[in-house]
């Protein structure tokens, strides 16, 4: 009766938040160590292929690019042209080192949770988001004190508005500049890769449990399997919007701290 | 939730919002090793080669214009010498033109000239001819007549004295013939 679900995973239907707290792999099979488990491992073989991807690619440089240098400039370029520069304009050019690590970084850990027999992602762990999301908090406040001096923090919490309305404007704005932002960061990145997972998880041992239950739902069953490779495809779609969109907040909100005062 | 318990047996409940520390440590760690790679060995090489490449182009660009430049003086120059060629060839054909008029001119007048004077000797080379031959013929004509008539008549020219003067009344008739 248990032979799907024992040898694909040892997991039961419904799936749980355990099933993200896989056990550790050193030492073998313990529960609440977390130094060395599947989720780090894919961190480090994350950075490790991309710094050997771009340091292959770019061991030489040509003016006139081979492919694989012409892949690694088009994945600076976009985050260059399309995110720093687009959003924060002509001094974006120096952000966009930075971006593109992050981008890259999101990309491929999100890319983690659809690749076949690793099928999970790193960023559904909130750790990692809430480290990325802390750079980036750090890094526009950091800009605009850099920019603008301690009256940052009035640029950024008075909006140009009537006095009469301001003792309402102005905890909206501290609330949602400097208390929100990382949260939401963070979350929105982990919930997305978090839910894709869970959804994974749910049509995979769902077919499992449906076939176990009742070998006349086997057809059900296949339905369910087809509906997981579908939601693979979605899935890929969320792994690079969301990749897009924490690099794009990330650049929007030192746009703002660069920006003039208003 | 009975079968998740059964399933993690032993471990403590996770709260997917509340961050592990080791996670925390380890993605602090292996993002800030990814930062520092790309950031210092990577990115600068391709901004340099982005910038190298808009130079590249940049240059030929101008080179390119400047080659366009040059073509369309050496345009200008090569137009300029035509046109004055140009002139120099039409004033060099006038004056041709001119000169062959005043060739013709004098050879027709030389031609005239010379065609008037051959004229005039032969005229004159004429009217000579025509004088001696008169002359020759009076001075025969006297002796053929009176042998003529000294045939005709014999010997019966009794009166030399009348025949003498019949003689010379005819060759004065003659005379007067001759110069008509």
């Amino acid at each position: 009766m248990v032979i799907g679900q024992s040898t694909v995973l040892a997991a039961a239907f419904p799936p749980s938040v355990e099933d993200f707290y896989l056990p550790s792999i050193l030492p073998w099979g313990e529960h609440n160590a977390y130094w060395f488990t599947k989720i780090t491992v894919l961190v480090w073989v994350a950075v490790a292929a991309i710094i050997i991807f771009f340091l292959m690619s770019y061991r030489k440089p040509q003016l006139v690019p081979t492919k694989k240098q012409w892949l690694a400039e088009s994945i600076y370029g976009f985050v260059r042209n399309n995110i720093a520069v687009d959003m924060i304009g002509p001094q974006g050019v120096r952000f966009a080192p930075y971006l593109t690590t992050l981008f890259m970084f999101i990309l491929v850990n999100n890319f983690f949770g659809i690749l076949p027999l690793v099928q999970i992602s790193p960023m559904s762990h909130i750790a990692f988001p809430a480290v990325l999301a802390v750079v980036s908090y750090v890094m526009f406040i950091w800009v605009g004190i850099r920019k603008h001096g301690i009256g940052y923090f009035k640029m950024a919490v008075v909006p140009n508005a009537p006095l009469g309305i301001l003792p309402l404007l102005v905890p909206i704005e501290i609330f949602s500049n400097f208390l929100v932002r990382p949260f939401s960061l963070a979350v929105r990145l982990f919930a997305n890769m978090f839910a894709g997972h869970m959804l994974l998880l749910v049509f995979t041992l769902g077919g499992f449990a449906m076939i176990n239950a009742n070998v006349l739902l086997a057809p059900v069953s296949v339905l369910s399997w087809v509906l997981t490779i579908a939601i693979t495809f979605l899935e890929f779609m969320v792994i690079c919007l969301q990749a897009y969109v924490f690099t794009v907040l990330t650049a929007s909100y030192v746009q703002g701290s660069l920006a003039d005062e208003h | 939730m009975l079968t998740y318990l059964a399933a993690a047996e032993g471990a403590t409940e996770h709260n997917p919002i509340v961050p592990v520390w080791q996670e925390i440590v380890v993605g602090s760690v292996a993002f800030g090793v990814l930062c520092f790679v790309l950031i210092k060995f990577v990115f600068p090489q391709m901004e340099k080669t982005f910038q190298a490449r808009v130079d590249a182009i940049e240059g030929g660009i101008k080179r390119a214009e400047a080659a366009q430049a040059e073509a369309n003086q050496l345009l200008e120059q090569y137009k300029a010498q035509l046109a004055e060629a140009r002139t120099e060839a039409a004033r060099i054909r006038d004056e041709a033109r001119a000169d062959a008029e005043g060739i013709r001119q004098d050879v027709l007048a030389k031609a005239r000239e010379e065609s008037d004077r051959i004229i005039a000797a032969g005229n004159e080379q004429l009217s000579a001819q025509r004088d001696s031959i008169v002359r020759e013929l009076r001075s025969e004509v006297g002796t053929i007549a009176v042998d003529l008539a000294s045939k005709i008549v014999g010997e019966a020219l009794a009166d030399e004295a009348r025949t003498r003067g019949t003689v010379e009344r005819f060759i004065a008739d003659l005379d007067t013939a001759g110069q008509r």
